[in-house]
C-alpha cells in the first residue's frame, strides 16, 4: 500500500482537494447556468405557449420550426437592423464619450475630480423610469428644451420619438448618456495605471500634449478600451429598458430591439418557445461579435 | 391611458377543455353551498372561513371598505383583500394560476375571462346564479354579461362596466348638427373643426398604437373580426375594410395627428388648450376631467354616444362592451363563501355605494336609475352606449391580435402600407397567431368524435348482450 510515492499521493489529494474547493462553484454554474440553459435550448424547439401552461400535452415539439418562423418574419429582420443600429452607432459614441470624460477628469486640470466621476456615473445608477420621464419632456416636440435649443439656431422641429428615423437616434442618445459613465471609470483606472515615467521622458524628448495621447495615452490603454468595447456591445446588444419605457418599441416597430421582441413574444403573449429561439439567437450574436472583436485585438497586437 | 378592458366571442375553448370538469365544479360548488348554509346556521362555534380576494388598482382599495358590513352579514366568514396594481395584474393572475396559489376571488379584466378559462383556472357559476335571488341576469347590460359567458356557460359576474365615446369640447363642435348620426356627418364636424381652428387644432385624437378606436369602428360596420369559430382571421373582409379606410382616412386628411401614447405628454392639458376637439375614452376620463381642467373649463365639455356608419341604422352605433368581473377560482378553498362574497358585491345597494366610492359605472340598470346616473347627461350618454356595447372575439389570443390591428392602421396612417397590403399582412399574421387554437380545436373535436364512437359501438354491444 506504502508503494505509492509519497508526491503521487500528494499531487491526488490536491486535486481532491480542488475539486472540493470548485465543487460550490461548479454546482452552482451548473444549477443556475447549465440547467435553465439546456431547458432554454430545449424550450425553443417546441410551442410551449399559454395554452401549455394549462396542460403540457398542449405543447407539441416542432424541431427548428421557431427558428424557421424567425427567420421567415420581416419583423425579426427589422429588430435584428434596429439592434445592430442600436450597437454600430451607441458602441463608439459610447467609447468616445467614456474615454473624453476619462481624460477630462484625469487630468491634472481637473479640480475635484471625485465629484465629476460622481457626476458622470449618475445616470448609470439612476432609475431608467424616472429619467424617462425627464427625456421624454426634453425630446416634446413642441415643449421640449432640445427642440427649443435647435430653434434658437433655426433648426425646426424634430419629432424625436414619432418620427421613426428620429427616434432610433433618440434612444441610442439616452442609451449613451446612461452607460457611459460606467466605462468612463474603468477608463480613469486604466489611465491610473500608465507609468508617469513615459510621460516624463517624452517630456524630455520633447513631445506635445497631443503627441503624447497618441503615442503613450492610447496605446497604453489598449486593453482597457477592449475590456469595455466588449462590455458596451454586450450591454447595448441586449437594450431594453431605454424603449421599452420611452416607445414601447414604436413607431412602426423603430426602435423595437431584440431583447424586446423577446419579452413581447415571452412575457407578454406567453409564447415561451419561440421568446427562448429569439434568446439563442441573440446569444449567437453576441457570441460572435465578441468573439469578432477580441480576434481583432489580437491581431492588432500581433502586429 | 388608464385601464383597458374589454371583452371577447364565441369560444369553443373552453368547453371543449373541461366539459366533464365544468360538472365537477358545479357539484362542487353545490355542495358547498349547502355545507356553507349548514355553517352559517352553526354560528360561532365553527371555525373562521377566509375568501381570498384580489382587486385590481383602485378598485381594490375602495372594496376594503364593503368588508364590514358583509362579515357583519356572515359571521365566521372574513375577507382578505389583496390589492394588486392593474399594470401587473395579468402576469401575477398567470404565475398564481402556475404556481397554484391563486386566490378564492378575484377582480379580472373582462377581457381576460377566456383566457383564464382555457387555462381552466375558473369555477362555472350558472347553478350559483340560478339559485340566487339577489342577482337578475336581465338586470345586466347584455353586450357585458355576454363577456362573461363561453360556451353557454357563465364563469364571471360584471362588477363595473366601460366603454367608451366621444368626449368633446362644447365651444369647438359648434356650427353644424351635433352629435353626429353617421360617419358621414361625424366627419363633416371634423372638418369643419379642422378649418376653423387652424395648424394647431386637430379635430380628434385618436392615439395611434391603440387599438380600441379601429376596433370600435370595425364593430359599428358589422365586421366580423374572426370567421369559423375564431379559427381564421377575416380582415379583408368589405366590411372591417370600410372600418379601416374611415379610420386612416382621418389621419390622412389631417382631421386627426398620428400621435402615439407615450408622444401626448398631458392629455388634459392639450384638451384644454384645444389641440384637439374631441376624443373617444371611457368613464375614467369623467372623474379625471372634472379634477383636472379649471373651473371655468368645465361647462366646456360634454359627452355623447357614438354615431352608427349610416344615418338609417341603430343609434347609437356600436362600442366595446368594458369592464371588470368577478371570478371564483376553480382551487378555491371555500368555494361557498367566495360565491357568498360575489353575491354581496352584486347587490344592488352595494353597487349603489360601490358607485360612491370609487365613480364606477355600475353593472346593473336598476342602479343607474336609482343612483341618479340616468339623469346627469355626461353619464346618460354612457348609459345609451352601453345598451350598444357589443363584445370583441372571445379567444384567448384577443389581445395580441387587437395590438395586431392597431399596428396595421398605424402603418396605413403612416404613409408605410397601402391598406390592402396592410390587411393581407394583417390577416396573414393573425391567422397564424391563431393556428395553435386551430389544432387545439381539431384536436378536442376528434377526441369528441373518438368518444362518441366508442360510446356507440358500447351501447351495440349492450344491446347485442340485452337480446
Amino acid at each position: 500500500m506504502t508503494a505509492v510515492p509519497a508526491a503521487a499521493r500528494r499531487e491526488r489529494s490536491e486535486a481532491r482537494a480542488a475539486w472540493g474547493f470548485l465543487a460550490p462553484a461548479l454546482a452552482a454554474i451548473g444549477l443556475f447556468f447549465a440547467i435553465p440553459l439546456a431547458g432554454a435550448l430545449l424550450l425553443s424547439l417546441t410551442d410551449f405557449d399559454i395554452y401549455a401552461v394549462a396542460d403540457l400535452g398542449n405543447a407539441r415539439f416542432v424541431g427548428l420550426r421557431n427558428y424557421l418562423r424567425l427567420v421567415a418574419d420581416p419583423l425579426f429582420w427589422t429588430v435584428l437592423r434596429n439592434t445592430l443600429v442600436f450597437v454600430v452607432l451607441g458602441v463608439p459614441l459610447t467609447l468616445i464619450a467614456a474615454l473624453g470624460g476619462a481624460l477630462m477628469v484625469h487630468s491634472s486640470l481637473a479640480r475635484l475630480p471625485g465629484l465629476y466621476r460622481t457626476v458622470f456615473f449618475a445616470p448609470v445608477v439612476t432609475t431608467l423610469v424616472a429619467v424617462a420621464v425627464v427625456w421624454r419632456y426634453l425630446y416634446h416636440p413642441r415643449f421640449g428644451l432640445i427642440n427649443h435649443g435647435l430653434g434658437l439656431v433655426g433648426i425646426g422641429p424634430i419629432d424625436w420619438l414619432g418620427e421613426p428615423g428620429w427616434a432610433m437616434v433618440a434612444i441610442t442618445l439616452l442609451a449613451v448618456w446612461r452607460t457611459f459613465g460606467y466605462g468612463l471609470v474603468i477608463f480613469v483606472v486604466g489611465l491610473e495605471t500608465v507609468p508617469e515615467s513615459l510621460y516624463e521622458a517624452a517630456s524630455l524628448d520633447g513631445a506635445g500634449r497631443w503627441q503624447k495621447l497618441r503615442d503613450i495615452t492610447l496605446p497604453q490603454l489598449k486593453p482597457t478600451a477592449l475590456f469595455v468595447a466588449v462590455l458596451v456591445t454586450v450591454q447595448v446588444f441586449q437594450i431594453f429598458a431605454e424603449p421599452y419605457v420611452m416607445t414601447r418599441g414604436g413607431p412602426l416597430h423603430a426602435t423595437t430591439s431584440i431583447t424586446l421582441l423577446m419579452y413581447e413574444q415571452g412575457f407578454r403573449w406567453w409564447n415561451m418557445g419561440q421568446a427562448a429561439a429569439i434568446a439563442f439567437v441573440l446569444f449567437a450574436l453576441i457570441l460572435v461579435t465578441t468573439g469578432l472583436q477580441v480576434a481583432l485585438r489580437r491581431w492588432g497586437s500581433g502586429r | 391611458m388608464a385601464r383597458r378592458v374589454s371583452r371577447r366571442a364565441p369560444a369553443r375553448l373552453a368547453g371543449t377543455l373541461a366539459p366533464g370538469r365544468i360538472l365537477a365544479g358545479a357539484v362542487l360548488l353545490a355542495g358547498a353551498l349547502v355545507a356553507a348554509a349548514a355553517g352559517c346556521g352553526g354560528g360561532r362555534g365553527e371555525a373562521e372561513t377566509v375568501v381570498r380576494f384580489w382587486g385590481l388598482g383602485r378598485e381594490g382599495e375602495v372594496v376594503r371598505e364593503l368588508v364590514p358590513e358583509f362579515e357583519r352579514r356572515h359571521p365566521g366568514i372574513r375577507v382578505e383583500v389583496q390589492q394588486i396594481p392593474f399594470t401587473a395584474a395579468h402576469e401575477k393572475l398567470l404565475t398564481a394560476f402556475v404556481g397554484q396559489a391563486t386566490p378564492d376571488a378575484a377582480q379580472l379584466g373582462n377581457t381576460w375571462v377566456p383566457e383564464l378559462v382555457a387555462l381552466g383556472a375558473l369555477a362555472p357559476l350558472d347553478e350559483a346564479i340560478a339559485a340566487s335571488a339577489a342577482i337578475d341576469p336581465a338586470d345586466y347590460f347584455a353586450g357585458v354579461w355576454d363577456t362573461n359567458v363561453l360556451d353557454g356557460t357563465v364563469w364571471g359576474l360584471p362588477w363595473y362596466v366601460d366603454t367608451r365615446l366621444l368626449f368633446y369640447r362644447t365651444d369647438l363642435v359648434a356650427g353644424g348638427p351635433w352629435p353626429p348620426r353617421s360617419w358621414a356627418e361625424w366627419r363633416r364636424a371634423m372638418e369643419r373643426i379642422r378649418a376653423a381652428g387652424g395648424p394647431a387644432r386637430h379635430a380628434i385624437l385618436l392615439p395611434i398604437d391603440e387599438w380600441p378606436q379601429p376596433v370600435i369602428l370595425a364593430l359599428q360596420a358589422g365586421a366580423p373580426l374572426l370567421s369559423g369559430d375564431g379559427r381564421r382571421a377575416a380582415f379583408q373582409e368589405p366590411r372591417f375594410r370600410r372600418a379601416m379606410e374611415f379610420y386612416t382616412g382621418l389621419f390622412a386628411d389631417g382631421l386627426a395627428a398620428p400621435l402615439d401614447q407615450s408622444t401626448i405628454s398631458n392629455l388634459y392639458q392639450e384638451f384644454a388648450a384645444g389641440s384637439f376637439a374631441m376624443m373617444i375614452t371611457g368613464p375614467w376620463n369623467l372623474g379625471e376631467l372634472e379634477r383636472r381642467l379649471p373651473a371655468e373649463m368645465q361647462h366646456l365639455w360634454a359627452t355623447a354616444p357614438l354615431p352608427p356608419p349610416e344615418a338609417g341604422m341603430a343609434y347609437p352605433g356600436a362600442s366595446l362592451a368594458g369592464g371588470s368581473s368577478l371570478v371564483v377560482f376553480r382551487r378555491a378553498r371555500s368555494p361557498a363563501a367566495a360565491w357568498l362574497w360575489l353575491e354581496y358585491l352584486s347587490r344592488p345597494e352595494q353597487q349603489a355605494r360601490f358607485l360612491e366610492l370609487s365613480g364606477n359605472l355600475p353593472a346593473r340598470r336598476s342602479v343607474w336609475e336609482a343612483g341618479g346616473l340616468a339623469e346627469d347627461p355626461r353619464t346618460a350618454a354612457f348609459m345609451a352606449q352601453l345598451e350598444h356595447a357589443v363584445p370583441t372575439p372571445k379567444v384567448p389570443e384577443w389581445e395580441r391580435i387587437a395590438t395586431r390591428i392597431a399596428q396595421a392602421g398605424e402603418q396605413v396612417a403612416r404613409g408605410a402600407r397601402s391598406l390592402d397590403a396592410a390587411l393581407a399582412g394583417l390577416d396573414a399574421d393573425v391567422d397564424r397567431m391563431l393556428e395553435k387554437r386551430r389544432w387545439m380545436l381539431d384536436r378536442e373535436a376528434e377526441a369528441a368524435a373518438d368518444r362518441a364512437a366508442e360510446r356507440s359501438e358500447g351501447a351495440e354491444r349492450s344491446d347485442g348482450a340485452e337480446r
